[in-house]
């Protein structure tokens, strides 16, 4: 449909829209490439730091076993502050473009959209 | 089960009606959930999306049911039971997959999706090639999946049955056996996914979980509270009884492992743990299956509480894995398990038994421990079967046949009576390639779908939500140069051929030195996926715009 494609990309070129954009990509994308970078730290260095891995810190419990779990709790540390980072300043903007979509003149883009769907 | 251990006989039978009971209730209860869930399933949405009625909680232990497979549960118990530390990198790079899903997939796939994996790659592209190509990866993921859980689940059923070589149940001898547990499984499958579809699926895999997590704390609290909560305790008899001293407790006794005086060798195997780790933390967005999941809630926020849910589900059950595995190279030991199944995959049963026998009255207590753990196995694998066969079919249906064959001009009645029939297609299917596949390894088989996941799926997912330019044609560059690099890697890999552990280990034909290919075919389904867009002159911005808008806001949402 002519009309609400010419809503998108009127909403597309705001500058809320530019806004919500820049803050989820700037979030996503360096938090996914340092996860990512700390993840293969950890497959390179069990790979070819075995020794450093094998050293003992208490007990029986050795360096490869605290990387391994600080694995694990930086992903539940990245996950939770992202839901934060999410709900304070990703909503609240996804929000308000939202509703001025649904109020504005694209209110029937929302029926008209690709595999002919419902809204 | 490990007979050894059984003092008589009639304790092996008494564990064995006591599985079948305990599964037959399990069956019974999913069962009931199903025919209920068939009375509210009405419409399209209803079946393939379970009406998008889930609350986060419920999605996320649905989605941690789908996850937690027999390669999860059983596999990396015996992998680090038998090779001590390496398992548990596959735990971790199951788990930070899901950073992947959370940031980069789950909410947008909601937005802008309805059904399937293919609505948001042919959102902005001619939906007919988009749409078949998203299809043959959806299928073939799906059954390489399949596959993996049911030949898991014929080679578990004469252990966990106590079936020994010789011996028969019912009539049954052990091979028969496999095979009428290949065909139990599928037809239940069947039954689940066609009766209950999405609804009484999402059903089944949370009673699944809720399950799988009991069983699995019990567990890991009779191990802990015999070694007094001392994890180094644990650790040090886990590393003295596996024989291997402290390298038990370190990486490299599986995977990257070190020959003396080889130098290639040692390169390829090191390559070999850097590809499967590459495959494991970039497949699990890419899974068809894990995806459809986030279909079932009302809105992209929830879809985000869902998969933060099945993060902190999976990771407990991971970290639960760990004191299972090493429970059980300490409490049962290395030899005995090996003794019942080469690959390890009778070490959480084992140790069931074992705690059993120790904490819970004896012989009785060890057959009730085994029965539980063996009947959960059994639910595990069920589950996930049941899901992977609701995914395949619904892009069967939806996309196949809505899109391609009817041109959009299918009524949802037509298609949701497709989607049933293509679920007993499919369950027949891989009925049969499971009965011919027995002798596979199922960690491979699933290696594998994670590989063609990360290879085919993934990039073509993640050039559709945030690359203006990506075309039909980078669509299906990437998707097909994907998943055909990741096949054919596999075919010339030691894997299939030219190893004593191959599928034609008398027969070489490979030239590839990994088992995994995935640190090649993920880099080539990103490098096709790029350059097909930029050899194609199409181009659609507006559609873009609204893809963007649609999947940033939630505007327009399903």
């Amino acid at each position: 449909m002519p009309a609400s494609a010419e809503r998108y990309l009127e909403v597309q070129r705001s500058e809320e829209f530019a806004q919500l954009r820049h803050r989820l990509r700037s979030y996503i994308f360096p938090t996914t490439i340092a996860f990512i970078v700390w993840y293969s730290l950890y497959v390179l260095l069990s790979a070819y730091a075995r020794d450093f891995m094998a050293i003992k810190v208490i007990g029986n419990i050795n360096v490869a076993l605290i990387f391994g779990v600080l694995q694990f709790v930086s992903t539940f540390l990245i996950a939770w502050h992202y839901s934060r980072y999410a709900a304070q300043k990703l909503d609240p903007l996804a929000d308000e473009i939202h509703s001025t979509l649904e109020s504005g003149p694209a209110a029937e883009a929302a029926a008209t959209t690709t595999d002919g769907g419902k809204a | 089960m490990a007979p050894q251990i059984l003092a008589a006989e009639a304790d092996a039978a008494g564990s064995r009606s006591l599985t079948i009971t305990l599964f037959l209730v399990f069956v019974a209860i999913t069962l009931g959930i199903t025919i209920w869930a068939s009375r509210q399933t009405k419409t399209a949405t209803d079946f393939y999306a379970g009406g998008r009625q889930f609350s986060g909680f419920q999605n996320g232990m649905a989605i941690g049911g789908d996850y937690m497979s027999a390669a999860s549960f059983l596999g990396i118990a015996g992998i680090i039971a038998l090779y001590g530390y390496d398992g548990f990198l596959y735990s971790i790079g199951f788990l930070v997959a899901w950073l992947v899903a959370l940031l980069l997939v789950a909410e947008f796939l909601r937005n802008s999706g309805r059904f399937t994996m293919a609505d948001v790659l042919a959102f902005r592209m001619r939906q007919r090639p988009v749409r078949t190509a998203a299809s043959v990866s959806t299928i073939v993921v799906s059954i390489f999946y399949l596959i993996a859980q049911m030949v898991g689940a014929g080679a578990l059923v004469s252990l966990l049955l106590g079936i020994k070589p010789g011996a028969t149940f019912l009539g049954m001898d052990a091979n028969t056996a496999k095979v009428a547990t290949i065909i139990l499984v599928g037809a239940l499958m069947i039954i689940y996914v066609t009766v209950g579809g999405m609804k009484g699926t999402t059903y089944v895999q949370i009673v699944k979980a809720f399950m799988l997590m009991t069983g699995a704390l019990i567990m890991v609290l009779l191990v802990l509270a015999h070694y007094k909560f001392n994890l180094s305790a644990l650790l040090g008899d886990a590393a003295t009884r596996s024989g291997k001293g402290s390298a038990f407790l370190e990486p490299g006794l599986r995977y990257g492992v070190e020959t003396a005086g080889d130098a290639a060798k040692t390169f390829y195997s090191k390559m070999d743990l850097l590809s499967l780790g590459l495959a494991l933390v970039l497949g699990t967005a890419g899974l068809p299956h894990i995806l459809t999941r986030f279909y079932t809630v009302p809105t992209s926020r929830i879809a985000r509480k869902s998969v933060l849910w099945a993060i902190g589900i999976i990771g407990t059950f991971y970290l639960f894995t760990l004191a299972l595995g090493f429970g059980a190279a300490a409490l049962v030991g290395g030899k005995e398990i090996t003794a019942q199944d080469k690959a390890g995959n009778t070490a959480a049963p084992q140790l069931a038994q074992k705690l059993g026998l120790d904490y819970l009255g004896g012989e009785t207590g060890g057959a009730i421990m085994l029965a539980v753990i063996a009947a959960v196995a059994f639910a595990t694998i069920l589950a996930v079967v049941a899901g992977l066969t609701l995914a395949s079919s619904s892009s069967l249906a939806h996309d196949f046949y809505a899109s391609v064959i009817k041109r959009g001009n299918a009524s949802e009645r037509d298609e949701v009576r497709v989607a049933r029939y293509s679920a007993l297609l499919i369950g027949a299917v891989s009925i049969a390639l499971s009965i011919f596949a027995q002798s596979l390894n199922v960690a491979f088989l699933v290696a594998l779908a994670f590989a063609v996941a990360a290879s085919a799926n993934l990039p073509a997912i993640l050039y559709s939500l945030f690359w203006r330019r990506f075309n039909t044609a980078g669509a299906l560059w990437s998707i097909y140069g994907g998943l055909i690099s990741a096949v054919v890697l596999v075919f010339f890999s030691p894997v299939v051929s030219g190893s004593a552990t191959a599928m034609f280990p008398n027969s070489d034909w490979h030239f590839f030195p990994l088992s995994n290919p995935g640190i090649i075919s993920i880099p080539l389904g990103f490098f096709f996926g790029w350059l097909g867009t930029i050899l194609s002159k199409e181009t659609d911005p507006e559609k873009y715009a609204e893809l963007e808008v649609r999947a940033l806001t939630g505007h327009g949402a399903h």
